[in-house]
């Protein structure tokens, strides 16, 4: 049986779908950013089968991809800062308890 | 075969980062999903990109969220509850999305594989980068300075005054 385009967007599509599960069920606002982090990859995956199947040689998919490592790489830095600074000021980064805002 | 063992590794690790109730454990278990991921990209003639993921993923922001759960220790402690009470509801979600991506995707007629280009498409990437996709590439280089300000100005310990 041959590997079409469809496996590798199958395997995104379950990496995308965990990946929610864990930003939507997890306490831990670490774990939250592992499942972005999870659901940034699976995207990466999608776009660059898609830049296989449609150009091979344009390589938007890829260049795609690039970006959204490096905005990932950011994003997860300036999160974890931000888990850290809400940590010393509370000693909790569960994020149930963060519940200021709600009206 | 090689791809059903990489994707199996892939999914393996993403489960194990849902269900692993230490969370310095679902973070070895993100690298394992991560480091399949750069394997995915190798099957898919993107080898650049494989390299960049692992020195990128694998190497910086995992161990960054490693060192993040380390220094919040405390919450890892085993009697602290580590899911959200809105565990059926965030299920209910995640499967639908799922399941109507998936639909999609299988309705669609996606066309064969190309064939494995025979150079690596390192020279063409680059071309691109610094031609088509100049502005994003410079806009993004901003972007990543202003992260590392805001995170050493976010982390930094507040000064006794």
């Amino acid at each position: 049986m041959t590997i079409t385009p469809l496996h590798f967007v199958g395997v995104s599509v379950l990496l995308f779908g965990i990946g929610l599960l864990v930003v939507l069920s997890r306490r831990n606002a670490i774990g939250v950013l592992m499942g972005i982090e999870l659901m940034l990859n699976a995207v990466n995956v999608a776009l660059v089968t898609f830049d296989r199947v449609y150009g091979p040689e344009r390589l938007d998919g890829q260049l795609f991809a690039l970006f959204v490592i490096t905005v990932a790489a950011a994003e997860a830095v300036v999160g974890l800062a931000l888990i850290l600074a809400i940590y010393r000021a509370r000693g909790t980064v569960a994020v149930d308890d963060l519940r200021e805002l709600r009206g | 075969m090689a791809f059903y063992a990489v994707a199996g590794v892939a999914v393996l690790g993403a489960l194990g980062v849902l269900f692993f109730r230490n969370l310095f454990h679902a973070g070895l278990s993100l690298i394992l999903a991560l480091s399949a991921v750069a394997a995915l990209f190798i099957l898919l003639g993107a080898e650049f990109l494989a390299g960049v993921q692992v020195l990128i993923y694998v190497g910086a922001v995992a161990v960054l969220i490693l060192f993040a759960v380390m220094l919040t220790q405390r919450i890892t402690a085993r009697h602290v509850p580590q899911y959200t009470r809105a565990l059926v509801p965030a299920a209910v979600v995640a499967l639908g999305l799922a399941a109507v991506t998936a639909l999609v995707m299988w309705k669609v007629e996606l066309p064969p594989m190309a064939p494995m280009p025979a150079s690596s498409a390192l020279e063409e990437l680059a071309g691109r980068l610094l031609s088509t996709y100049l502005l994003p590439f410079e806009v993004i280089s901003l972007l990543l300075l202003g992260a590392l300000v805001g995170a050493i100005v976010l982390a930094r310990k507040e000064e006794r005054r």
